[in-house]
This record gives C-alpha cells, structure tokens and sequence, in this order.
C-alpha cells in the first residue's frame, strides 16, 4: 500500500458509493446529492493525476453550476418520490443484469489489454498555462465552436422554459 | 525502514498540492500547518462574531440608538453572551421536515463558508526558528479557482435548508438564494478575470505580489488604481449578491417570507447559518482587498518587529474598511425588488463584465 | 503508483452506473442525472490516459466534455419544465403520447 493509492481507493470509494446511491435512493434529491459527492471527489482523483485546473473547473462548473441547475428544477417543480411502473420493473429486469454483464466485460478487457505500468502523482503537471497554451493555440477553432454551441444553448433553454405567451400563439 | 519511502511520498504529494512543502521538512510541515489552521480558524470565528458585534453597534448609531451596551464595556462581551445563548437554547426539529438534509443543510453552509479561508493569505512569509512560514494555511496555484468553487458550493447550504424545511416561506427563500447566487457568480467570475489578466497568475499571492510599487511615485500600483475600477464595481455588486446581503437579501427578506430559507431553523443550527453568513463576508472582503487593493502592501517603516507586523496591520485593516462599507450599505439601501435583481445581474452587470474584460485584454495586448 | 488500469475501471463503472440509471430510472431529472454520470465517467479516463501518454490534450477534451454537458443540462432542463408545464408529470412512461 502506498499512500498513492490509499487515496486513489479513498476518493473511489466515494465516487462507487455515490453512483450506486444514485441508483438505489428514490427521492431525486437524494440521487442528485449523491452525484454531487461523485463530482467532488472525481475532482480529488484529477488532483491525484496533476490536472489541478481540470479539478478546479470540475468543481466550479459541474458541482458548483450544473448541479444547482439541477437541484433548482428538483425544488421548482416539487419532484416527489418516482413510483414503481410496470416500465421500470422491466428495465429494472433488464437493466440490472445487462449493467452487470457490460461491467465485467469492461472490466475483462480492460485488466487484459492495458499495461499495469502507474501513474505517478502529478506525472503531467495540468497547469492552467500549458493548458491555455494549448486551448487557444492548437485548439483555438473547437474552443470557437463550443461558444456558438452555448449561444445556441441558452437560445433554446430561453425559449423552451419561457411561458408562452398571448402574443407569441399557443401551442395546440 | 517504511516510513522513509512513506515520507518522501508524502513530500511529493503535498509538493503538487501545495508549494510550500520544499522548504520545510515534512514532520514540520505537518505541525506549522495544523498550527496555522488553529489560529487562523480562531482568529476568523472571533472576526466573524465581532463582526455582527460591529454591525449591530454601527446599524446602531446610523438609526440614532446606542446598539448593544449591557454586556461589558461597549456590548464587547455581547458575542460571548449570543453564542451561550444559542448554545442553550431548545434545538428544535420541526416534524414535518425532511430530517437528513434538514440536519446536513446548516453543516454544508459553515463547512463550505470556512474552507475558502485556507488559500487567502495574510502577508509575506515570516521567518521562524530558521524555516521561512508563509503567512496562509497553504499556496496552491490555482487559489483563486478554489475559493470560487467552494463558494459556489456554498449554494447547496442556503437551497436544501429550503427546500428540507418542507415550508413555503423557507422554499421561496431557497429557491430565490439558488437562482441569485448562481446568476451573480457568473458576474462575479467574469469580473475577477481583468485582474488575472494583468497579473497572469491564479494563485492569490502572485496577484498581490504582482501589485507592488508606485506610479508616479506616491499613487500605489493596485489594481483598482491600474485599469480595474470598473472590474472592482462589478465584483463589489455581484459579492453583496453572493453574501445574500442587502440590497440583495431577498433569500431572508423578512417583510415578504418571515425569515427566508432559515424559518425553521433554531439555536445551533440557526447560528451556523449566521456564521456562515459572516464568514463569507470575510471571505469576499479579504478577496477584495487582495485582487484590487495591494493586499498587505502598504509603507513599511520603523523597527524590525514593526515591519514585520505592519503587512498584517495593512491587510486587516483593508478587510475592516470593506466590512465597515458592508454595514454602511445595510444602513443606507432599501432592498432591490426580484425582477430588478435579476435584470441588473444579467442585463447590466454580466454584459459590463464582458465589456471590462475585453477591453482589459485589449490593453493588455496593446 | 496506481496502475492505469484501476482508473479506467472506476471509469468504467461509472459509465455503466449511468447506463443503468438511465434505462431503470422512471423520473425525467434522474435520467438526465445518469447522462451526467457516464460523461463524468468519461472524463476521469480521458484524463487519466492524459497523464498516462504524457499528453496534456486529453485534459483540454475535458473542457469541450463539460462544455456540452453545460449546454445540455441547460437545454434539457429547460424541456424538462416544459414538458412538467403540459403534462403535469417527470415519469417517462407517462410521457408517451405525441400529441396532448
């Protein structure tokens, strides 16, 4: 045991028991806090693997801003308790098993294929100026595109959750 | 024979995660960090509290009454007697609650409001039986993200508190704090990239040490002085928005929802969220001060043991005069109405936001 | 020292954690929730082959990973309370009509 690998294990332990708690509680509050420790300590193991500033945006945007979206629309329309239908006892007949099987099947191919040569704490060091180099020099024009692609977001978030209006016609 | 390899480590873990850990032998690191943590823990809960201390007194004299006087001289003891009392006072758990959270959401709210502290620091390093001891729990590089993301965090305390309360008063509350916080960090965020521009650096001591020195010979060459002002306007409007502080307290606005998110809450639990509160108006100003004021810089004369002193003295003193402005405006604004708070935050201060930061980037490459 | 292959099997479970939230959830949210995991998944080994092959590009397809699950959190819950506003319900199996 190194010490490495103590928090390796530590922090996946959290984001295993937040997935299957994602899983398993009823209540979509509860799931959603469940992946919002995920995230927290993903970004534990993006430390662990030097990308600091890849941890700190892990926060900021997927802790820290998506899952308040989410948690917001939870509290806005009052989610309840999801209840038992005949689709999801279906899926849960299929689910289940099929997760299972593709789990260590991964698991399979991965442990057969990939080397067990380690990666060391901060074997690349992510710091934000190597990675702004990169951003806006080798990937300049896909960083371009994703601005569009969020213009385009918000246009549509704006006009889906605006309530229609008198003006605007109703929807038949 | 183990505890070599363990340690060396150890050293390198703590070398990527922090800076410090190359000048001071790992068992020594371990210790002057723990220390560190203890009094800066102590010396922020004492802020905090004296804090609401000075608030009450200030609130006090702008509305022509005495504010608090019976409890030592000057009320100095009355933080004392307000945590005994909400120490002794009935926790209540109210039935109709959703427990876990109920109990978790108070928790997440001091926990988060108290970690931002550690990446802040206070002057220069001192030096100590030899080692030099940076005056800050640790210096990562990317301090300045940190304390955004915890802050941003920080919205999960004031939302589930509303949400778990099972009330209507304390949902709106909720729902209000999740939907302001999350639109002004945005401002917030857009406003302090000015100044990472200029200094090029997220760790929080590069940006004050990159603020040293004069124009001209007397002005100094902090950022608000150095083409932020604007970018200093937006941050100061978007933090009162992050503390939940008026003239953005709509969360708690107690003419329209009796307390906001915090209705139900009791004793211990109501305090953590008070501390909460206060902590990160600490956090914000000690923010403000380091990105656009200089941080600890300031003259330095006298005696050795002064100089020594005086950067702290600076500091301190900075952070006192923003949490004074703090209660100037409690004292002197109404409260914005929802729409407006909304409008100003995105139709006015996010596009002068993006204006500042272009226009800074143009100077910048210019 | 931890082995690549231990990262990409957290990796792995994740994505198929959310593969199996998303078939056996009924609430809309949770759904969308599962989508969030398997990227997330996604992203630990993108980062983790990063710092495997010495090559910081696979930390900057993080960033267009969470780009786009910014921009489809924001477009999918707006659906979502527009779907809610018509149908007065998050269970999927009740949304199955194409016209109200």
């Amino acid at each position: 045991m190194n010490f490495h690998l103590i928090l390796f294990l530590a922090f996946g332990a959290v984001c295993v028991g937040g997935a299957v708690n994602l899983l398993a509680q009823r209540h979509p509050i509860n799931s959603a806090l469940s992946l919002i420790a995920v995230m927290a300590a993903l970004a534990g193991e993006y430390l662990l693997l030097g990308a600091e500033f890849v941890a700190a945006v892990q926060v900021i945007v997927y802790a820290g801003a998506i899952m308040v979206l989410f948690v917001f629309v939870i509290m806005l329309l009052n989610a309840g308790e999801e209840e038992e239908t005949k689709g999801s006892r279906v899926a849960i007949l299929f689910g289940v098993p099929g997760m299972l099987i593709a789990s260590v099947l991964m698991a399979w191919v991965v442990l057969r294929h990939s080397g067990t040569e380690a990666v060391a704490i901060g074997a690349l060091p992510g710091n934000p100026t190597d990675l702004a180099q990169l951003l806006f020099h080798d990937f300049l024009l896909p960083f371009e595109v994703t601005s569009v692609l969020i213009l385009i977001a918000i246009m549509g978030a704006v006009v889906l959750a605006s309530k229609p209006d008198s003006t605007a016609g109703k929807v038949e | 024979m183990r505890s070599r390899p363990l340690r060396s480590r150890l050293t390198d873990l703590i070398s990527t995660l922090g800076e410090e850990a190359t000048a001071l032998p790992i068992g020594i690191f371990i210790l002057v960090s723990v220390i560190k943590s203890a009094i800066i823990l102590f010396v922020l809960l004492t802020a905090v509290a004296y804090t609401v201390w000075l608030e009450r007194k200030v609130v006090g004299r702008m509305q022509n009454r005495w504010g608090p006087t019976r409890v030592g001289p000057f009320g100095l003891l009355q933080p004392a007697a307000d945590g005994i009392k909400f120490l002794f006072k009935e926790d209540l758990t109210p039935p109709h609650v959703y427990k876990p959270l109920f109990l978790a959401a108070p928790l997440i709210a001091v926990i988060f409001a108290l970690t931002s502290i550690s990446v802040i620091p206070f002057g220069n390093s001192i030096r100590l039986f030899g080692y030099d001891i940076p005056l800050q729990i640790t210096d990562v590089n990317i301090g300045l993200l940190l304390i955004l993301g915890v802050t941003s965090m920080g919205v999960y305390g004031v939302a589930l508190a509303g949400w778990s309360s099972n009330n209507k008063y304390s949902l709106l509350g909720g729902l209000r704090a999740s939907a302001q916080m999350v639109s002004y960090e945005i401002a917030l965020g857009l406003s302090l990239v000015g100044v990472l521009i200029q200094s090029s650096s997220f760790s929080l001591r590069a940006i004050v040490d990159a603020q040293g020195g004069r124009f001209l010979g007397f002005i100094p060459r902090w950022n608000i002085f150095h083409g932020q002002f604007i970018g200093f306007f937006i941050y100061l409007m978007a933090a009162y928005a992050e503390t939940n502080r008026i003239p953005f307290d709509l969360p708690e606005a107690e003419t329209e929802l009796v307390a906001g998110y915090h209705t139900e809450y009791s004793a211990m639990k109501f305090a953590m969220f008070f501390m909460a509160e206060y902590a990160n108006m600490v956090t914000v100003a000690c923010l403000a001060t380091l990105l656009f004021f200089g941080g600890w810089h300031g003259p330095v004369f006298g005696p050795p043991l002064l100089q020594a002193v005086l950067p702290v003295f600076w500091f301190v003193a900075k952070v006192f005069c923003f949490l004074f402005l703090y209660i100037w405006v409690r004292g002197t604004l109404p409260r914005f109405r929802y729409d407006q708070l909304m409008d100003f935050g995105w139709k006015f201060l996010l596009p002068l936001a993006i204006a500042n930061l272009v226009a800074t980037a143009i100077a910048v490459a210019w | 020292m931890v082995p690549l292959s231990y990262y990409l099997l957290l990796s792995g479970f994740l994505f198929a954690c959310g593969v199996v939230g998303f078939l056996i959830k009924r609430n809309i949210i949770t759904i969308f929730m599962s989508i969030e995991l398997m990227l997330n998944g996604v992203n630990l080994s993108f980062v983790a082959f990063a710092a495997h092959w010495h090559a910081l590009a696979g930390q900057v397809f993080v960033f267009f990973v969470m780009v786009v699950a910014a921009a489809e959190a924001a477009v999918g819950l707006a659906i979502i309370i527009s779907v809610y506003r018509t149908r007065e319900t998050l269970n999927v199996d009740q949304v199955n009509l194409l016209k109200l």
